[in-house]
């Protein structure tokens, strides 16, 4: 069931995008953003929990979910911190991501020409 | 006269294939990368015996891998021209922006032209990610003191 909910959950949010790209004059660049500050909004009130819980790993992989851990982790060091938690626990949960990407990244272009 | 009208009727049907072409593409593609997804979860948890939230850590880092090695090798860009959103919305979008950034500035050298030039398109998902989790966590956090 899990594996359906991903299947439909992802596509959707990758054809709702599609749609808005060719229907009007925003990039890609655009699209990306607006969609991270949709995840970030939807897991102020704790909605993208709730999708995560019924959708599983499908809800993860879209770059809402980098908006939905940002908040996710600052809201979880205010519980220990107070008010400067929002600060100290932004990138607790998407620090894998991001380091994983700038390593790769950087290792991959020492490594590799670059085509054309 | 009559020919000029019928070409462009005939265009704009043809737009509106390639709009639900696109779409259907970007929602199959998509949603096999959400599956694929699930299905790594479910193998490392019950192969491996490692918890739900450890396993999703390596599903992420597994497609960042996957997408930064495929934009290397020269591929990637192919199958973003074909699927637009469907690989650009994923995580997988966000490792290929920086990739393709770190490897097109390659030959400015490694300061100004790796070092300053990676953030380039990813920039921009962090800034409007982490501004807007700290508004919205704010008023979380102001609700929860109030009440």
């Amino acid at each position: 069931m899990l594996l359906l909910n991903s299947f439909l959950f992802c596509g959707t949010i990758c054809m709702i995008s599609q749609i808005i790209l060719d229907n009007t004059k925003l990039t890609p660049g655009h699209i990306t953003s607006i969609l991270v500050v949709v995840g970030a909004a939807l897991d102020s009130f704790s909605i993208y929990d709730l999708i995560i819980k019924y959708v599983g790993g499908g809800a993860m992989l879209p770059i809402t979910s980098f908006g939905h851990s940002l908040i996710h982790g600052a809201l979880a060091a205010t519980n220990s911190n107070g008010f400067i938690g929002l600060l100290m626990g932004m990138f607790d949960l998407t620090a894998t991501g991001i380091t994983a990407a700038i390593i790769f990244s950087f290792v991959f272009s020492l490594i590799f020409k670059p085509k054309n | 006269m009559k020919n000029t009208k019928y070409d462009r009727i005939a265009d704009l049907y043809k737009a509106d294939e390639h709009r639900i072409r696109n779409a259907c593409l970007a929602f199959l593609v998509g949603g096999i990368i959400g599956f694929l997804g699930e299905a790594i979860i479910m193998i490392l948890t019950t192969k491996m015996h490692i918890s739900r939230s450890e396993a999703s850590t390596f599903m992420i880092v597994f497609f960042i891998f996957v997408s930064s090695l495929c934009t290397a090798l020269g591929f990637f860009d192919k199958l973003v021209t074909k699927f637009k959103c469907g690989l650009l919305i994923p995580i997988t979008g966000f490792a290929h922006s920086m990739t393709s950034a770190a490897l097109d500035y390659k030959n400015e050298g490694p300061i100004y032209g790796v070092g300053s030039n990676v953030f380039k398109l990813a920039g921009s998902v962090i800034l409007y990610g982490v501004v807007s989790a700290w508004f919205f966590g704010m008023i979380r956090y102001l609700i929860g003191v109030i009440s």
